[in-house]
């Protein structure tokens, strides 16, 4: 008896430390952000809000060019995913639902696709932005973010619509739907959580790309994005932590809304799949 | 895009594609052209925005590319040059090593740490187990912009919690150390940072597989007296070693080619400590101008990676049996 209770105690003890490494970098961001500057510079830390601020939020909002730089990460983002919502769409109903010859290589293309380590392509997108008269334009991301979120938006709808019966359709187009208005009427209503979860996806990979941005923003600042400004906080605020953490909060605070609202699903969703074999 | 990898088996297993539609031979010009025409977006995104790339890249990597072919055009074919050139210079030798040391640190500690948070999740009561799985998340969800902008906070010389914290403990030789002016300390923090930011997804994903291991096997192990560990290793890991094998291949893919930490902390410094592949190339390309060379160390790093990609692959078809 004695001894499980023991285990029982070491493996919460355990899991408490497991749960202050995940989050105590986000807490002292958050934290830092709310700091009154002289705390953040005082010798001893405080670890605990005791004097909250909202002076350096307002440094981050009022940066220059802090709401252009928002609005074009929305901007791109939001674009790249729809466009590749579409492409999406009409790619997995063609790999769902029909069949055809070339099938089998287009589904193996899509999968090579996810893996692209676009890591390495950075240097001949550049030239080739170059080449096109796409650098420091904010469409040329957009177009890399769409093909970098593709694949992903492809695999997954494929899986939805494999959870959607045949026969539904089936049935519609027995009372008279052609196949446009059976997908569109039957299929569409069934598919749209999983549209949503996919895109949410596809927008936070877009909202957090760095690399691409940053190498082909260049001369026009005006059409930097989020990440840009943030990695670049020394030119902007010099030392100031505060203003810097505001500023990082501010970032990220879409996506953890994104990935707790998704937690459940994702969790699940990877599992039911990643070990049905 | 953590997500999304795992994900593709999701399919699995495939039934029938479509419906058995009627006879084939009596559809319509227009249905049997259908299915090209809606994947036609696709294949022509892919063709133009990564196909393209991959072989300007090739191309690139095979002429002389400075900033006058960059601006006038013009280049002209060299054969291998530039990759003799780069294969015979030992920074790029220590390069390469140095990637692999890092992967295979950090990868290591990944398996590992996840592996254990994995069989912690599993032990817990339930409010504990969802507390850790909501920090794990948190973690995980944070842009990698951001982790980088807190890391270089937390490490930060005169007012960084990290140094308080070890002072407070009595090692008195943290007071003010510069973290970042340090090749191996800037190394260890990358590590640190890239492994907390991977664990999260390798637990829960672990951990959500191994949710799916019969409980009356372990509780005819335990009863034939097999401690947890055994019943690991004997149990857990051989019905999920393709998980196993799917995670480790991703993750060795993530890390060898994870660029936008070590640039944003470090870009490859203090003197080459964190100098990666990724980096490696960017940097020759951005800073030297030297196009070429960079696009040849770009094309040296695809292959290393379609190795790991071609294991992935064939463990992610063998588990799914067919696309």
């Amino acid at each position: 008896m004695r001894t499980r209770l023991s285990r029982r105690i070491t493996l919460n003890v355990v899991a408490l430390g497991v749960l202050f490494f995940s989050i105590f970098p986000v807490y002292w961001m958050v934290l830092t952000a709310f700091k009154p500057t002289k705390e953040i510079q005082a010798e001893t830390p405080s670890f605990l809000p005791t004097h909250v601020t909202l002076d350096h939020f307002s440094t981050a909002v009022h940066a220059d060019g802090f709401w252009t730089f928002w609005r074009n990460s929305g901007m791109v983002a939001i674009s790249a995913v729809l466009l590749s919502l579409v492409v999406a769409c009409l790619a997995a109903y063609a790999v769902g639902r029909m069949k055809w010859k070339g099938r089998q290589a287009f589904i193996l293309m899509v999968f090579i696709a996810q893996m692209t380590p676009w890591e390495a392509l950075l240097i001949p997108m550049y030239v080739i932005a170059r080449d096109t008269d796409m650098l420091d334009k904010l469409p040329m991301l957009t177009l890399i973010y769409f093909m970098m979120t593709l694949p992903f938006t492809i695999v997954t709808l494929r899986g939805f619509l494999k959870g959607i019966p045949v026969e539904l359709e089936e049935a519609a187009q027995v009372d008279g739907c052609n196949q446009f208005t059976a997908f569109r009427r039957i299929v569409f209503p069934l598919l749209a959580p999983g549209l949503l979860s996919t895109s949410l996806f596809g927008f936070i990979t877009a909202w957090n790309e760095f690399a691409f941005a940053n190498l082909l923003i260049i001369k026009n600042q005006d059409q930097r994005t989020l990440p840009v400004w943030l990695s670049s906080f020394s030119n902007t605020f010099g030392t100031d932590w505060g203003a810097t953490m505001a500023a990082a909060t501010l970032f990220m605070l879409p996506v953890l809304l994104i990935f707790l609202v998704l937690q459940g699903r994702v969790t699940t969703g990877v599992a039911a799949g990643a070990v049905k074999g | 895009m953590a997500v999304a990898e795992i994900d593709t088996t999701t399919a699995a297993p495939a039934p029938e594609p479509g419906p058995p539609r009627s006879v084939r031979r009596g559809q319509p010009l227009w249905a049997r052209v259908l299915p090209y025409l809606l994947v036609a977006p696709t294949v022509v995104g892919t063709a133009y925005l990564l196909a393209y790339p991959l072989v300007r890249n090739l191309l690139i990597s095979f002429q002389k590319f400075g900033i006058a072919q960059l601006i006038r055009g013009g280049a002209e074919f060299v054969g291998i040059d530039n990759y003799r050139q780069i294969l015979s210079d030992d920074k790029f030798w220590g390069v390469v090593g140095r990637t692999f040391v890092f992967t295979a640190i950090n990868v290591a500690l990944i398996m590992v740490l996840a592996t254990l948070v994995a069989l912690l999740i599993g032990a817990l009561g339930k409010w504990m187990r969802f507390a850790v799985m909501g920090g794990l998340v948190v973690a995980w969800a944070i842009p990698v912009i951001a982790a980088t902008t807190v890391f270089q906070w937390l490490f930060q010389s005169q007012l960084g919690v990290v140094n308080w914290v070890l002072v407070a403990l009595g090692f008195e030789q943290f007071d003010g150390k510069a973290w970042f002016a340090d090749g191996n300390s800037t190394f260890a923090i990358i590590v640190l940072l890239i492994v907390w930011q991977s664990v999260p997804f390798a637990a829960l994903t672990l951990y959500a597989a191994m949710t799916t291991v019969p409980r009356e096997l372990h509780e005819s192990a335990q009863i034939d007296g097999a401690g947890s560990v055994k019943t690991f290793w004997l149990i857990t890991f051989p019905i999920l070693r393709p998980m196993f094998g799917l995670i480790l291949c991703l993750e060795v893919i993530w890390v060898f080619k994870s660029f936008v930490q070590i640039w944003a902390i470090s870009q490859g410094g203090p003197g080459n400590a964190t100098l990666t592949l990724p980096v490696y190339a960017y940097q020759i390309a951005q800073s030297l101008n030297r196009y070429d060379l960079g696009a040849a160390i770009s094309m040296v790093t695809v292959l290393i990676l379609a190795v790991v990609l071609f294991a992935y692959f064939r463990q992610m078809f063998k588990e799914e049996g067919e696309l």
